[in-house]
């Protein structure tokens, strides 16, 4: 519906704003997303034989200080959907937010229709590319994985700030595009029907482990995902476990002196 | 009618000498034409019932839906013109997506009520428009004040009803409400109360065949507005016309 400004139902209609409709314009300064401000690092996906399984940290770092640690970075759009977030932790929220709306509008047709996987992507892939075409992007790297419905087709797709997009069967971002993302495809690229839950949870287990080790904006407290036909679930945060022996020896940073 | 003639009637922006708004009223009467809505808030939830007056048998079952979905937690059923109350049912929904973007919470009933209360009043202040033709109830459930009804009326003001009923039969409806125990009934106990009073409210000499429409919200929907699941509703509706023939052979 449009609602203009002073709009009434009056056979007077308002003077001031037609005489000046023609040469009114915004004179405020608009206003850009230059940078990200507080930021989740990296996001790991893969297929696996029921459906496909994700996995965050949980930390939101600003800058190099790991501010927030109990940060959901994996949220649920729908039963049937998940949707997993790197870089801008404001932007994400607006992104939930967002697609919260599309999934109330849809639900209030009421006429039977829920949107797939491949639908919401994409949507989000065309939010996305709308605003880096206005030069004011959306300051993340997303990973939409679900299952559809219908035909219980897993789906798992990518987009990000620039409205880059693609689908893969193994996708990780940020760091993990240069940590996780051989070690992925290395363990599931053609094996995507034979991988077990239970072995496609150790493989993003491994990767999360990978990613704590070397990438220093990422915590060693995580959630995995996961969407079948029969739904989706996340999980509580959680540990594995790590060794640091080897840094015994290392010398040239830290407190050692020799 | 005695306004009729008096030109006082003419226009929603001129008063009777009374102080009366005789557009309003005509506007009401839109509503007493009506197919009954009914609402019953419980403990636990509400239910809407709707006797859906079917205006053709070429008519596909189930189409011109009468209750909508608001938001999650809001659904919203009108009596009197139907194409006014799909107009306020987007008007409604546009409101609670404002709430929702300023406050980044579900609206409460109430203020979606007062705003849709206020959209409605705007249109009896100026003669180029006509007051809406329609009765609207509003149920649902917040966080805060739990399971509520408010049904706007077509001068925009509103009220919170523990039931309250609209259309053709909503005298003998609201009898029948009054003895109801809403403290104690169940949610499901409530579609099938709802349900008997449609099919008792019901003029089947007068009026054409009906479908009977009903939708809920309580801790059986997940705290969602839905539509009775059909298997229910036909259980409710069957249950009802034993009660009605029950009746009759007394």
């Amino acid at each position: 519906m449009n609602y203009l400004p002073g709009q009434t139902w009056s056979s007077q209609p308002a003077q001031h704003h037609h005489q000046f409709a023609s040469a009114s314009y915004n004179t405020d300064p608009s206003a850009h997303t230059s940078q990200p401000i507080v930021t989740g690092t990296s996001v790991i996906a893969i297929r696996f034989k029921d459906g496909v399984m994700m996995a965050t940290d949980t930390l939101a770092s600003y800058g190099s200080l790991a501010r927030f640690m109990d940060i959901k970075r994996i949220e649920k759009v729908g039963e049937n959907t998940i949707l997993g977030a790197s870089g801008d932790m404001s932007d994400w929220q607006y992104v939930q937010h967002t697609l919260d709306k599309l999934m109330l509008r849809e639900q209030n047709e009421n006429d039977g229709h829920i949107l797939s996987p491949s639908q919401i992507y994409a949507y989000l892939a065309r939010v996305m590319y709308n605003r880096r075409s206005k030069m004011d992007p959306i300051w993340n790297s997303f990973v939409l994985a679900g299952v559809d419905p219908k035909d219980g087709s897993p789906f798992l797709g990518y987009v990000d700030l620039l409205g880059t997009t693609y689908s893969a069967s193994t996708i990780a971002t940020g760091f993990g595009l240069h940590l996780a993302q051989p070690l992925l495809r290395k363990a599931v690229e053609g094996r995507e029907d034979q991988i077990e839950e239970e072995e496609a949870k150790r493989i993003l287990e491994e990767c999360m482990k990978v990613l704590f080790y070397r990438d220093a904006r990422s915590l060693n407290r995580f959630v995995i995902a996961t969407v079948t036909k029969e739904g989706s679930k996340i999980s509580e945060p959680y540990s594995v476990p790590t060794s640091w022996g080897f840094a015994e020896m290392l010398r040239g940073y830290g407190p050692q002196t020799q | 009618m005695a306004s009729q003639g008096t030109g006082y009637d003419l226009s929603a922006s001129t008063y009777s000498p009374d102080g009366r708004i005789f557009q309003i009223e005509y506007a009401a009467k839109a509503v007493e034409n009506a197919g009954t809505v009914i609402a019953i808030r419980t403990k636990e939830g509400v239910v809407i019932a709707v006797e859906k007056l079917v205006q053709s048998k070429l008519l596909v079952p189930g189409s011109n839906r009468r209750i909508f979905n608001i938001d999650r937690h809001i659904g919203a059923a009108s009596a009197g013109l139907i194409a006014d109350g799909r107009h306020l049912a987007e008007r409604a929904r546009d409101e609670a997506v404002n709430y929702r973007d300023t406050y980044r919470h579900p609206t409460p009933l109430k203020a979606l009520a007062d705003r849709v209360g206020l959209y409605v009043q705007a249109y009896t202040l100026y003669s180029s428009v006509r007051p809406f033709g329609i009765s609207t109830i509003l149920a649902g459930i917040d966080d805060v004040r739990g399971p509520q009804i408010f049904m706007v009326e077509p001068s925009g003001v509103f009220w919170g009803y523990n039931g309250c009923a609209i259309g053709k039969g909503k005298q003998l409806a609201k009898t029948e409400i009054e003895k109801l125990d809403l403290g104690s009934l169940t949610l499901s106990q409530a579609v099938e109360e709802a349900a008997k009073i449609i099919y008792k409210v019901h003029d089947e000499a007068k009026d054409k065949e009906f479908e009977l429409e009903m939708s809920w919200i309580g801790p059986e929907t997940d705290g969602k507005h839905q539509l009775v699941p059909d298997e229910l509703r036909k259980e409710a509706a069957r249950k009802a016309k034993e009660a009605l023939d029950d009746e009759m052979e007394d």
